[in-house]
């Protein structure tokens, strides 16, 4: 090891935009500070990433969001690796975006999703916990006077060859922290393949707490004095609250008064969110309900299969003659496919405590972003960004619901503005965060294929009608209605979301339909429905060809080896080819996004009165590097949980303008009863980094609809499957 | 004004009777393990223990809960978190966002009093409650291990 440089030297980590118009710079000195983070009194900090206990305890700092997909474990290993420390006195400090902007962002992005949360923050993670050691061993060096290359650490016990001295990091942190760190870009990171700390099934760190109650969500902030908000939008998505009778509901217990939280929304305040909600419901409300009340399931339906012959068309991508192609062809398929509006459900539901004072703005909120969380607390408050914190809590539950559109920030705040000194939490009801969610947007696909005499494929026309996220969140970033955002999955391009399959003519066009109903990213976003669209259409086409749905997909796949090597992955263990017990059908699929590669075998049965039991699903993953095998496991089964509700149950339908499933009553989800045994093969791959809470569940509900497809003969293509006759 | 045996303590809480003992336990106690989910009893986030038996407690008026009941939370079922349900859950990492796992817990935790050795259709039967991270098959896993099925 080389001794460390005396040089400050500065380095640039990416361009990454934070949301919600937060402009904060990106230089990251990895400057010598004081440890400032609460509970790291007497430890040292011997970089932003690493701060050291007497007692040798190593508190490794996470900037990323936890809400359940395991980053602050996966995290922590990855500094943990380079550092070498001792996994047993690990623990973990969330650090705030207050913190994050007063250092220049030296820790970097904090949004966490779009499944990037290791993988765009592995390298200057483990660069951190690379000089965090380095600067140890050099303490421990200049301590006993000899080359640091002379000292060796493991398990966080730093040895002196020749001497046979020993020290612990505990013991040198805070002479470590005044020296000046290395060059980080010099830093030889350790070969994945020689990991001893990442890349294991190590246990979660955030386990314990949340077994015995002590965990605090946002929902369970207790401050003194605190009051508490229920709150009611419009249920008409773009309505607008008229008038209220306050004096209705005056002289309720523990009522302090109504809130007009913006045009479309209004509160109570109470003493106990109880009693806030009891007075809310009791409370007298006109609402306009604008021209949205016209709108239902059935007129955007008619709106979307306009799209599917309209002129105004989006063509993604154009290779040949598509359309030529698949007139000319021996034998033509067609199908048009649709998935609905779907909500999020998150358990812990939409809530923030905010707290204002005439110099400061503090929120204690669950946020993927809490960087964007803190602007929309300062844009809101009008408070400096400087003078306001975000206390961010682990998520009950984000699957993208929390993240760039900080709407429930920005309620909270116009509600605590006034009660001025006096923090204010707001809960929204159940029914609330069901009938005002950014839902999964709607869309219809119709698509055509030629096969020739000998059953190859030589042409696939795929159209989508449908809403688009990026028009409803920024609407800068569509032109004339071209955005391949929603079209997921279908790229060309190697890297995030390629198609696995080489077409010889291909079309691939996107018609945007928008609607009153606001959209935003659902956990796999677009991956999901265009999942379902190209799966099991190609299952329509193999079948239509005579052939095997694997051996099919096998022939269009010799240019993407990764994209095969998952699906044979995943075909070897889930058995395909071999006997099923009667009545067991297998359905197969592939997909790829968020840099990941997926496939799926499903084992499905249908009874005679068209029940669905999904009996055992087998789910293959090449994510690249695998930084905490039995977390990506957990991720896989989850992933089924949450796919199997969509395709099961799922769908949110519109009446005069609103959301129709407002509880888990009508929107229900998957319970333990129908979960399928589920086994993951994490396919060894060591060049690239994949992400792992998305991906995988795309290829769930097309596996199982080719595996019903099997079963009966007849495909599906409509979701949810409770409203599909099987028999 | 009401009297509640929580967790071993006897608690006088001033509330509206018609109040859903969940807001009691989370607003007038002040234990936040027990949550709220649905306020519908679909979800079972607001489980606890009455008198042995599982229980949600976002649909129960606290006007119906009687001096005498034993009530306990997550927080009561054990002093160190050693339950059994506790330590398979912690040997199997059931949780992910863990917002759910208090109720899971409390339903695992009343299912095997009443049932040391469950089967997988026992379990199917009592461990109704959503989780929306789908931790269900390391559930099932757990509720045999805590029966003692596997050694935690």
């Amino acid at each position: 090891m080389k001794d460390i440089k005396l040089s400050r030297r500065r380095f640039i980590v990416g361009t990454a935009a934070a949301g919600g118009g937060l402009a904060v710079g990106i230089r990251m000195p990895l400057g010598l500070r004081a440890a400032e983070a609460q509970g790291t009194a007497a430890a040292a900090e011997v970089n932003a990433w690493v701060v050291v206990k007497p007692d040798d305890t190593c508190v490794i700092r996470i900037a990323r969001s936890e809400m359940g997909q395991g980053t602050r474990t996966g995290l922590a290993q990855l500094v943990a690796e380079e550092l070498e420390c001792d996994w047993k006195k690990v623990a973990t400090e969330s650090i705030t975006p207050g913190q994050n902007l007063a250092r220049e962002r030296v820790w970097g992005e904090m949004a966490t999703g779009g499944s990037r949360g290791i993988r765009t923050s592995h390298d200057y993670v483990r660069r951190g916990g690379a000089a965090a050691r380095m600067m140890l061993l050099q303490a421990a060096a200049d301590e006993w006077k000899v080359p640091v290359a002379e000292v060796s650490v493991a398990d966080g016990v730093i040895t002196h060859a020749g001497t046979g001295r020993r020290t612990t990091y505990g013991k040198v942190a805070a002479a470590a922290a005044k020296l000046t760190p290395p060059d980080l870009k010099s830093i030889k990171l350790r070969d994945p393949k020689e990991w001893k700390i990442a890349g294991k099934p190590m246990k979660r760190l955030d386990t314990a707490d949340k077994l015995d109650g002590s965990k605090v969500f946002a929902i369970d902030v207790k401050l003194p004095g605190m009051l508490h908000a229920a709150i009611k939008a419009c249920p008409v998505f773009g309505g607008k609250l008229v008038s209220y009778d306050e004096a209705k509901i005056s002289g309720r217990p523990g009522v302090r008064r109504v809130v007009k939280v913006n045009d479309s929304t209004i509160a109570v305040v109470a003493d106990t969110w109880w009693r806030a909600r009891s007075a809310l419901e009791a409370l007298p409300i006109v609402w306009d309900e604008g021209p949205g009340a016209s709108q239902s399931s059935a007129t955007i339906g008619k709106h979307l299969e306009e799209g599917l012959a309209a002129k105004d068309v989006y063509a993604f991508r154009n290779e040949g003659d598509a359309i030529a192609a698949i007139q000319g062809a021996a034998k033509k398929v067609e199908a048009v496919y649709g998935t609905p509006f779907l909500a999020h459900a998150t358990m812990e539901p939409m809530n923030c405590t905010v707290k204002l004072s005439a110099e400061r703005a503090e929120c204690w909120v669950a946020t993927q972003n809490s960087e964007a969380s803190l602007a929309a607390l300062s844009e809101q408050s009008g408070v400096p960004l400087a003078k306001c914190e975000v206390y961010r809590h682990d998520l009950g539950g984000g699957f993208g619901r929390r993240g760039g559109n900080q709407d429930y920030v920005r309620q909270a705040v116009n509600i605590a503005k006034h009660f001025p000194d006096v923090p204010v939490k707001m809960i929204w009801s159940r029914e609330e965060d069901m009938g005002h969610d950014f839902y999964r947007p709607i869309s219809q696909c119709k698509l055509a294929a030629g096969l020739d005499d000998k059953g190859a494929l030589v042409g696939l026309h795929v159209r989508i009608s449908g809403q688009s996220i990026n028009a409803f969140v920024n609407p800068a970033l569509v032109t004339n209605g071209q955005d391949a955002r929603q079209l997921q999955g279908y790229t060309d391009k190697p890297g995030d979301a390629q198609l696995g399959y080489t077409v010889p003519s291909l079309l691939i066009e996107y018609v945007m339909r928008n609607t009153h109903v606001p959209v935003g990213p659902w956990r796999g976003v677009n991956t999901n429905q265009n999942a379902v669209y190209m799966e099991c259409f190609i299952e329509e086409v193999a079948r239509a060809a005579g052939a095997d749905s694997l051996e099919f997909r096998r022939a269009l796949m010799s240019k993407h080896p990764k994209h095969l090597a998952v699906l044979n992955a995943a075909a070897a263990k889930g058995d395909w080819g071999k006997p099923l017990p009667a009545g067991v059908h297998r359905g197969i699929a592939q997909f790829m996004g968020y840099g990941s590669y997926s496939a799926a075998i499903a084992e499905v049965s249908v009874s005679g009165e068209g029940k669905v039991k999904v009996h055992r699903m087998v789910l293959a993953l090449d994510c690249g590097h695998a930084v905490n095998p039995d977390q990506i496991a957990a991720q896989v089964e989850g992933s089924v949980a949450y796919g199997l509700s969509a395709a099961l149950y799922g769908e949110c339908t519109v009446q005069n303008g609103r959301m129709t499933e407002l509880n888990f009553d009508r929107y229900q989800l998957l319970r333990l009863a129908e979960m399928p045994k589920v086994e993951t093969v994490i396919v060894p791959s060591h060049d690239f980094w994949g992400g792992v809470g998305e991906p995988t569940i795309s290829v769930v509900t097309p596996a199982v609809l080719n595996a019903i497809f099997a079963a009966t003969g007849k495909p599906v293509r409509t979701l949810p499957l409770k409203n599909v006759t099987l028999v | 004004m009401a009297k509640l045996n929580i967790n071993g303590r006897v608690r006088d809480v001033q509330v509206e009777a018609d109040t859903p003992l969940l807001w009691v336990i989370r607003e007038q106690i002040g234990l936040t393990g027990t949550k709220y989910g649905c306020g519908v009893a679909q979800c079972g986030a607001c489980s606890v223990h009455i008198n042995d038996q599982v229980v949600r407690t976002c649909v129960l008026p606290v006007g119906s809960v009687k001096a005498t009941d034993r009530i306990v939370t997550i927080e009561g079922l054990s002093a160190t978190g050693s339950h059994p349900v506790q330590k398979a859950w912690a040997a199997l990492d059931v949780p992910q966002c863990g917002y759910c796992q208090s109720g899971q817990i409390m339903a695992a935790s009343a299912l095997l009093k009443r049932k040391p050795k469950p089967t997988d259709h026992d379990i199917d039967d009592a461990m109704t409650n959503i989780c929306r991270c789908g931790t269900y098959q390391r559930i099932r896993e757990a509720v045999h291990m805590a029966a003692g099925r596997k050694q935690a």
